[in-house]
């Protein structure tokens, strides 16, 4: 480097610069520091050793394997591998065990209960909330207002093959629309919610005709809801004199109900879970207070 | 104009003005013949913005007969300080905004009803827009300001050009509005730090070209044998987020009258290619050009030379050669080969000596000068910026290492991580910055009120201190949370029940945030008044140091 600047003595430090100057900037002419130049080389060291080690450089096809033999995707998968086999002999008792030999087999039941556990939080929580007492068109899995059926069995169907889920096994119910598609007059659908209100103990209004209502009921309704209005969990028919309104207990809700009705998709976890994940759902939900 | 015979338009006038006015059109093309609202209302504001700057120039014309204008007066160089101006303001504006916005959304962390259900203010939108205020609207400015300014001092010599200077700085904050709104009104590629569709894309490009050739046309014309340090770190800088930005952001718009664009990679090419740009533009736009800021203001504030000339070449080098294979370290775990991650790893371990090169010769320049830090605030903002700065280039390595990122990866130990290089680094040495640079711009001779600029180091330090602490305690915590295992190999703890266990640490990170914002409004009144009442400096500033001037 030509220097056409007369180096200088940093009086400060006694330090020569380098003899540049930038508005007013310069530059002393002191040495790499030891210690850092040190710890550059050891980390390159280190990092020479490393790429020995494990699989770091790449090929033209292909890449250093490292003289270990690493290989993390193999190690994944050997661990996934030793979790499934140390759960597979209770795993494959739980799946076929019924809900008296689960409840009588501690092993069994604890095994269900973490596994449960697990899963419904990472899986079912979202939806059903995570004590699963549900939310509107989610429902409440503690009370006994059971849709489907509330047995352990009906409880392991409803998972397995989900509701509306597109599976073939899947549990299927429709209500009609009755103002949407016009099947009944607006009149009518006036009489018939305020009748299955006054039977659910909500207010009614002024001047609706019940008993036409009722008839409108045994005509179009009663099919599935059932002449006492307690509905038919062989198609998912809600009880309308229970607890489970899953949009909101309020005739305004009837009214839209019958008018446009909702109807919510639970998934099918065959398949997305395995067997016995699922069955220890089934264990874990009934426990909850609700199961039958 | 009577007395001035009007010259002829400038090359530099006439091919902007043309540009201007072409670009104009095209954009009321597109804004009348679009479907897309977000594209009409970016498109008609790109037409009023470029008929506006075509406007500009001809009054300017028309106003001084297209006199040039002069590059020294008195034999001192004539420095172009007013897009420097600009962009310090902008970048108080933009710096105010950003972080009001992250304290936002650290508010919605801790209490989700405060998206107010609406669309333009839920996270998924005001996230990106909070970093990209602070990182491209503030610092951006923050970088463009000072580089201006300080490529023009130590070159000796004024920018080239009346128009482009003026283009590159108004030309960025164009495109931050657009950016910005764009994000509010749902268009975004959905690529981290790099969200800006398609033709906001392209716009940076020819802003970015002209910073570039603006940049080196100063160098050019520099009366200084040497390229002072500082240049030689906002050049890397500039080069590479050109290079970081092209590459990232190769995409094929559906259409030009619509917003959307797809990417042209695929895959774990595109998740590579995103974390390249990624990381480095941590180490370029962040690392390297607030490094440049640090090698201008902190021996300039201090009054001292530079610790070691050869530490500065010797850290430079090995900084820019070995950021650039670090960006694997990001997807550890993930479909990327194991041997990219190794190579990723390694890399950003022998990154640490040399990021902390700048440390170095930041902290050793105040040899001699430590007892400033008793009376200058502004000083002790910067130092302890350059720490904050060799504590995340410390963790930086650390968690990307394989065994550490498991654990680390995905909590908020990367938030507060990413935080305290943020917040201490890059927000202090910006913030020590503006604060010089402020009353020099504007002839004062020193800030309104120094004790205003103390109150703004403490709130802003406890702010950044309460911010990470929270963020490592609960970062952590959620790590082995997610990696609890009960006796039978069944996972401890649900997602949800780590959302509910990180809540008072969004509240603790939400107050550490608030501070800081807070700190960010004193200095911005403080800025205002010393503009507005601070006392003028009578001569020019002088170029001080401790040495004596050598001629």
């Amino acid at each position: 480097m030509t220097d056409t600047h007369k180096k200088e003595v940093d009086a400060l430090s006694g330090v020569e610069t380098t003899g540049h100057e930038w508005d007013g900037l310069r530059e002393l002419n002191n040495p790499l520091p030891k210690w850092w130049l040190y710890v550059f080389y050891a980390c390159i060291v280190w990092a020479i050793g490393y790429w020995i080690v494990y699989p770091s450089w790449p090929l033209l096809s292909s890449y250093t394997t490292g003289v270990m033999g690493n290989s993390q995707r193999a190690d994944a998968l050997a661990a996934v591998d030793a979790g499934r086999a140390a759960r597979a002999e209770i795993g494959t008792k739980l799946v076929d065990a019924t809900l008296e030999d689960i409840s009588s087999t501690p092993a069994l039941l604890d095994f269900a209960m973490a596994n449960g556990r697990a899963a419904f939080g990472d899986n079912c929580s979202a939806c059903h909330g995570s004590g699963g007492t549900g939310f509107v068109g989610y429902p409440n899995l503690q009370d006994d207002g059971w849709i489907w059926g509330g047995t352990l069995d009906d409880i392991h169907t409803t998972l397995k093959y989900g509701i509306r889920s597109g599976h073939d096994e899947a549990r299927i119910g429709e209500m009609p629309a009755y103002g949407r598609d016009e099947l009944l007059e607006k009149d009518q659908i006036t009489q018939v919610a305020n009748f299955v209100a006054s039977k659910a103990g909500l207010e009614t209004e002024a001047g609706v005709d019940l008993a036409a209502g009722e008839v409108v009921y045994q005509e179009n309704c009663a099919a599935c809801h059932g002449e006492d209005l307690k509905g038919l969990r062989e198609v998912g028919a809600p009880n309308l004199v229970g607890a489970n309104y899953l949009y909101g207990k309020s005739l305004a809700a009837i009214k839209a109900q019958i008018n446009n009705p909702r109807a919510g998709v639970m998934p099918a976890w065959e398949g997305r879970l395995d067997p016995a994940t699922v069955k220890s759902l089934a264990v874990y939900v009934h426990s909850f207070g609700g199961g039958e | 104009m009577a007395n001035s015979k009007a010259k002829l338009i400038t090359l530099e006038e006439g091919g902007f003005a043309l540009f201007l006015v072409l670009l104009a059109f095209a954009c009321l093309i597109v804004a009348g013949k679009t479907y897309d609202q977000v594209m009409a209302f970016h498109t008609s504001f790109g037409a009023l913005c470029a008929a506006a700057g075509a406007f500009v120039i001809f009054k300017n014309y028309f106003a001084d007969g297209g006199e040039p204008i002069p590059q020294e007066i008195d034999g001192k160089p004539n420095y172009n300080m007013g897009p420097v101006k600009f962009g310090s303001v902008a970048a108080m504006f933009w710096g105010i905004a950003g972080f009001t916005v992250g304290l936002i959304i650290a508010l919605q962390l801790a209490w989700p009803a405060l998206n107010f259900d609406l669309p333009w203010t839920n996270f998924g939108r005001l996230r990106p827009l909070h970093t990209s205020a602070v990182i491209f609207a503030f610092g951006g400015n923050v970088l463009l300001a000072t580089s201006m300014y300080v490529v023009q001092r130590t070159s000796r010599a004024r920018m080239p050009g009346q128009i482009l200077p003026w283009f590159v700085i108004l030309g960025y904050n164009a495109f931050i509005v657009i950016a910005g709104t764009g994000y509010l009104l749902g268009a975004t590629q959905g690529k981290e730090y790099a969200e800006p569709e398609w033709y906001a894309d392209l716009w940076l490009t020819i802003v970015w070209v002209a910073y570039l050739m603006l940049f080196l046309g100063t160098l050019w014309k520099r009366k200084e044998p040497h390229i002072y340090v500082a240049n030689w770190f906002y050049l890397a800088f500039i080069v590479t987020i050109a290079m970081l930005h092209l590459v990232n952001n190769a995409t094929i718009p559906v259409s030009v009258f619509g917003t959307k664009s797809y990417i042209a990679w695929a895959g774990v090419q595109d998740a590579m290619v995103q974390w390249w740009y990624g990381h480095n533009a941590v180490g370029f736009f962040l690392t390297a050009g607030f490094l440049a800021i640090m090698y201008y203001f902190v021996p300039k504030r201090a009054e001292r030379p530079v610790y070691s000339y050869r530490l500065s070449i010797v850290h430079f080098w090995a900084l820019i050669f070995i950021y650039i294979w670090a960006g694997p370290h990001h997807l550890h775990y993930t479909a990327l080969p194991q041997w990219a991650s190794t190579l990723g790893a390694t890399f950003s371990i022998i990154l640490w000596m040399p990021s902390w090169g700048g440390m170095i010769n930041g902290l050793m320049t105040l040899s001699g000068a430590w007892d400033k830090l008793r009376t200058d605030p502004v000083l002790r903002m910067m130092v302890v910026s350059v720490a904050f700065y060799g504590m995340s280039t410390f963790e930086g390595p650390l968690m990307s290492l394989r065994s550490v990122n498991s654990l680390s990866h995905y909590t908020d130990w990367t938030i507060g991580h990413v935080h305290s290089g943020a917040l201490g680094w890059v927000g202090y040495i910006s913030f020590g910055a503006l604060y010089c640079l402020i009353p020099w711009l504007w002839n004062k001779k020193s800030l309104y009120s120094l004790k205003l600029v103390n109150w703004h180091f403490w709130l802003s330090t406890m702010g950044i201190v309460l911010y990470i602490c929270a963020m490592w305690v609960s970062g952590i915590m959620q790590g082995l949370m997610w990696r609890a295992y009960d006796k039978m190999g069944f996972l401890e703890y649900s997602f949800i029940e780590t959302v509910d266990a990180m809540f008072p640490f969004y509240v603790i990170r939400a107050l550490g945030g608030a501070l800081f914002v807070l700190g960010a409004l004193i200095m911005a009144y403080n800025l205002w008044m010393t503009v507005r009442h601070g006392e003028a400096e009578v001569a020019e500033r002088q170029s001080g140091g401790a040495l004596a001037p050598a001629e």
